[in-house]
C-alpha cells in the first residue's frame, strides 16, 4: 500500500504508484483527477473559482481551473507522464444551499466551476472519462495511481466508484 | 482594501462588532428557548481558508449550517454554523418551550420539521446578529430567508470560502460558546470588499 496524500483547498498535488490522492469534503469545488496509465502518474487539484483573469492580484494559481490545470499538467509531465495519454475524472461543483433565483451568480458557482474545467480540459484535447458533480451535497474522494480508480464518498450514501 | 492587511485597531473593532453581534444573539437564543444561556467571550481569528474546517474539527465533521444573504447598505452573507450535536440539543429545547417535547435522536438524520425548526433558530440568531451590527454602524443591512445544509463541514464551508477567495485567503471567523459548553456555535460574515469598506468607514477609520 502506498500513501494518501492529502490535496487541501485551492491546492494540487501529483504522485506515482501505488500512492494515491485524497481531498475531504469538496462542496462548489471541483476536484479534477488527471490520469496517465502507462506512467501510472496521477494529479488532483482542487478547483475554488472558475477564471483566473477575472481576478486582480492573484497569487495562488491553484485556486483557478484554467492556471491550476496548466500547473498540474507541468508537475505530472516532470514525473514522466504525456498530455496526449492523459484522462481525466471530476467530481465536485455541487450547490450547497438551495438558492432561489435572485441570488443570481452565487447560486451557480459549483455549475460555473465545473464548466470552467471542462473547457479547459476541452482545449487541451484531455477527454473526461468520468462525472460526478452538481446536486447539492458533498463529496470527499481518493484516486488511486496504481489503477486510476476514483472513490466518492458522500454523508448518508453509499460509496461510488469510477 | 484587502482583509489580510487590515491594521491591529480594525482588527479590535471587528472582534467588538463580533463581541456584540454574537452577545445580541446569544440574548435572542436564549429567549427563545427559555433558559438561561451564558456566552464566553468570543474567539475571534483570521483563518487561512485553508484551515477553516479544521478548526471546527475536520473537514469531513459533519456540521449543521444556515445562511442568509445581505444586501442594501451591506452586501455578501452570513452563516451560522453548529454541529449536529449542539443543534438537536437546541432543537429539543425550542420545541419544549412551545410544549413539545420530542425524543430527539442525535444520530438520526434530520426531520423536514428539525430542518424548519434549525431554519427558524439560525434565522433568529443571525438576524439579531446583524440587528447589534446594524444598529452600531447606522447602516441598513436586509437579510434573506435562511437557507439550510447539513454536510461535511468542507463542503459547507466551500461556501464562504469561494466568497473570500475572490479577494483573499483568509476568513474572519467568530466563534462563540453557550451554556456549560453544550452548544458552540461559529459565525461567519462575509461583505463584499466594497461593503467592507463601507463598515469600516461607519466606524470613521
Amino acid at each position: 500500500m502506498g500513501n494518501m496524500i492529502k490535496v487541501g483547498m485551492a491546492d494540487l498535488k501529483v504522485c506515482t504508484a501505488p500512492n494515491a490522492l485524497t481531498t475531504l469534503g469538496l462542496g462548489s469545488c471541483v476536484g479534477v483527477c488527471l490520469y496517465d496509465s502507462a506512467t501510472k502518474v496521477a494529479g488532483m487539484l482542487h478547483v475554488m473559482l472558475p477564471d483566473s483573469t477575472q481576478i486582480s492580484r492573484e497569487s495562488n494559481r491553484a485556486k483557478f481551473a484554467d492556471t491550476g490545470i496548466d500547473d498540474m499538467i507541468e508537475q505530472m509531465k516532470a514525473l514522466g507522464a504525456s498530455v496526449a495519454r492523459m484522462t481525466a475524472k471530476i467530481a465536485g461543483g455541487a450547490q450547497m444551499f438551495a438558492f432561489n433565483a435572485s441570488v443570481g451568480d452565487l447560486m451557480r458557482i459549483g455549475d460555473r466551476n465545473v464548466q470552467a474545467v471542462k473547457d479547459k480540459l476541452k482545449t487541451l484535447g484531455i477527454s473526461i472519462i468520468a462525472e460526478d458533480t452538481g446536486l447539492n451535497y458533498g463529496r470527499t474522494i481518493e484516486f488511486s495511481a496504481e489503477n486510476g480508480e476514483l472513490l466518492v464518498k458522500s454523508v448518508g450514501k453509499e460509496n461510488k466508484v469510477f | 482594501m484587502k482583509l489580510e492587511n487590515i491594521n491591529e485597531m480594525q482588527f479590535d473593532v471587528l472582534k467588538e462588532i463580533g463581541n456584540i453581534g454574537a452577545g445580541n444573539a446569544t440574548t435572542a437564543l436564549a429567549k427563545l428557548i427559555n433558559s438561561k444561556l451564558d456566552m464566553k467571550v468570543p474567539k475571534v481569528q483570521m483563518v487561512g481558508f485553508q484551515d477553516l474546517a479544521t478548526v471546527m474539527g475536520s473537514e469531513e465533521h459533519i456540521m449543521v449550517a444556515v445562511l442568509v444573504t445581505l444586501s442594501d447598505d451591506v452586501e455578501g452573507m452570513m452563516m451560522f454554523l453548529m454541529d449536529v450535536k449542539s443543534a438537536k440539543y437546541l432543537i429539543s429545547q425550542m420545541l419544549k418551550s412551545m410544549g413539545m417535547e420530542m425524543p430527539i435522536d442525535e444520530n438520526a438524520e434530520f426531520s423536514e420539521m428539525e430542518l424548519s425548526v434549525v431554519s427558524e433558530l439560525g434565522n433568529i440568531i443571525s438576524g439579531s446578529y446583524l440587528a447589534a451590527l446594524s444598529s452600531l454602524l447606522q447602516l441598513v443591512i436586509n437579510i434573506s430567508v435562511p437557507y439550510v445544509s447539513v454536510d461535511m463541514a468542507g463542503a459547507i464551508l466551500s461556501v464562504p470560502a469561494i466568497e473570500f477567495g475572490k479577494v483573499g485567503d483568509q476568513v474572519l471567523l467568530i466563534e462563540t460558546k453557550f451554556g456549560d459548553d453544550e452548544i458552540s456555535g461559529y459565525f461567519i460574515l462575509i461583505p463584499e470588499e466594497e461593503s467592507y469598506e463601507k463598515i469600516m468607514k461607519a466606524l470613521g477609520m
